[in-house]
């Protein structure tokens, strides 16, 4: 069946330069996933911001210069810029204009300046059962899976496209019936100590990412409910080692009161029982690093710390003074709060440095450190800091990051 | 072996070139510099290839929601795959090469071909016609 365009989405074809080339972009991509039509959609977060070079800079200025504006509510993931002036970007001079350039488009084109890659701490969230086109594969795991609205993993362009239109392709996880689990995770032979820990959450998103690639699994065994930071935390691990767009959780996320009802009471395609063994081996792989001697710095905030997670690691310094550099990468939504309460200021003495509107990890921010070792209790930092700063990583709990940033020495095993 | 014709994922560019089968699904996000189509992910089989000017075969991508801008600057830079060969449409991916097009630099072809028959072409020369043709080079 080929794409059939209503009235309105024609005339989109035929309008403006910018939503015209919009609305080109959308129906390229509906025909490239076979799409028979579009659906409207209630909102979009767009990860399309972030400098990676000139050629989306150009590509969000041709949008504005064509007159092209957002139809529908749109926060903005992180840029390549610290805008808050918290902590300061190494990129070279050209490419910080070309960054900063790029910002000033999004925003032109009516974009929020949220800038964060967890939009759903900060007061986007959209209503269950509401379509979306989010891009970041964390927030696109948090918002199908813990929000139960409806995204399917919009890359950049096509994310900053449907919230032009207001349109995209109505495929994918937009259908109820691509929503159901076919792959069963069950954890219940996993000691009850290592669920409750805060490393499980994201060594096991590594591990279920890895497992299920792009199915949609159902996770059941879980013994300690986990809270909104850790599912956050699975969700951006899983969307790292895997193309994981949905996740359910039985008796916690909201498409899955049941382990039945997750898998649309089918019998599951696969069963996969998770072994102390397996989880050994996902968290091992989550470090580079080989028998580290020193950590040189530590980044936590992937996806971005809320002010909880602050909190947490206020408690844990305890007000002693680093050693090696710790850097907490957030929001503005965060950075109000912990502001307010003084707590940036008490951090920031401590040794801390606040990255706010972007991370580590996607502009240089850490020093050039040659052989260096980050420390970080991300799974989604850990999978990526390699690649993208050069470091080699070794991954820990928050209370082991802390230990180590206050002694420049891994401290795994520091209890929490 | 004579060429074989495959569903044209984006139209674009015919090209030839080596053709790199890659072992493991890469993303192309912090899998693959920008400016240089050499892959950085150290935990990737192919760690340190270069992509550009290849026939790049993927079975399967994985991660980042920014692979199309990735895609999108090695275009631009003159270091993208001179084609592109995959197992099942990315739209992620792709979306760089439909952007491409929209900006007026020309993007490569991308066809699809089931990764069963990609050992044929391992690290040989290859050829991708613009009607989606692929066959072996001298």
């Amino acid at each position: 069946m080929a794409l059939v365009l209503d009235d309105g989405e024609r005339r989109l074809l035929d309008g403006g330069a910018g939503a015209a080339m919009a609305m080109r972009i959308v129906v390229d991509a509906a025909r490239l996933l076979g799409a028979e039509r579009l659906v409207p959609i209630a909102s979009a977060h767009i990860d399309g911001a972030l400098y990676h070079g000139d050629s989306g800079t150009l590509f969000a200025e041709r949008l504005v210069a064509g007159g092209a504006r957002v139809s529908v509510r749109a926060t903005l993931n992180v840029g390549a810029l610290d805008l808050t002036g918290c902590s300061s970007v190494r990129l070279d001079k050209r490419k910080s204009v070309m960054a900063r350039r790029m910002m000033t488009a999004y925003r032109a084109l009516g974009c929020e300046t949220s800038w964060t890659c967890a939009p759903y701490q900060a007061t986007h969230r959209p209503a269950f059962g509401t379509d979306v086109a989010w891009g970041e594969s964390n927030a696109v795991a948090f918002c199908n899976s813990v929000l139960g609205a409806r995204t399917n993993r919009y890359g950049d362009f096509l994310d900053i496209a449907c919230a032009i239109t207001g349109r995209a392709p109505l495929t994918g996880l937009h259908l109820a019936q691509n929503r159901l689990a076919t792959v069963l995770v069950d954890l219940s032979g996993l000691p009850a100590g290592f669920l409750a820990s805060d490393i499980a959450w994201p060594v096991l998103g590594s591990l279920y990412g890895r497992l299920v690639g792009n199915a949609v699994g159902v996770v059941t065994g879980i013994g300690v409910r986990p809270g909104e930071d850790a599912l956050k935390a699975f969700g951006a691990a899983a969307a790292s080692t895997g193309a994981v767009g949905l996740f359910h959780m039985a008796g916690v996320t909201p498409e899955a009161p049941t382990v039945a009802a997750a898998l649309g009471h089918l019998p599951p395609r696969e069963t996969i029982r998770v072994t102390e063994e397996m989880v050994r081996d996902a968290q091992s792989r989550l470090s580079t690093a080989e028998r580290p001697d020193r950590v040189d710095a530590v980044a936590i905030g992937s996806p971005h710390l809320s002010a909880g997670e602050f909190e947490t690691l206020d408690r844990l310094i305890a007000g002693r003074r680093l050693s090696v550099p710790l850097y907490a990468c957030t929001g503005r939504h965060a950075l109000g709060a912990i502001d307010a309460s003084g707590m940036r200021k008490r951090l920031e003495a401590a040794g801390v440095t606040i990255v706010a509107d972007t991370c580590v990890v996607v502009t240089p921010i850490l020093a050039e450190a040659p052989g260096g070792v980050l420390m970080t209790n991300s799974g989604k930092f850990a999978h990526y800091a390699p690649g993208n700063t050069g470091y080699a990583v070794l991954f820990g709990s928050l209370a082991e990051c802390v230990e180590s940033a206050v002694t420049g020495r891994p401290a795994i095993g520091a209890p929490s | 072996m004579t060429g074989r014709r495959c569903d044209i994922l984006v139209p674009g560019e015919p090209g030839g070139g080596t053709a790199l089968v890659l072992d493991a699904p890469i993303s192309f996000w912090g899998g693959v510099d920008p400016e240089n189509g050499v892959i950085a992910d150290v935990r990737h089989p192919q760690h340190g290839c270069c992509i550009a000017g290849s026939v790049l075969f993927l079975s399967g991508t994985i991660g980042s929601s920014s692979a199309s801008s990735v895609l999108l600057e090695l275009v631009r830079n003159g270091k993208a795959p001179a084609a592109l060969v995959l197992h099942e449409p990315d739209a992620i991916l792709l979306l760089g090469l439909i952007v491409a097009r929209e900006m007026g630099w020309p993007p490569p072809i991308a066809i699809r071909l089931n990764r069963e028959h990609f050992s044929d072409y391992c690290n040989a020369r290859v050829n991708v016609s613009r009607d989606g043709v692929v066959e072996l080079t001298r």
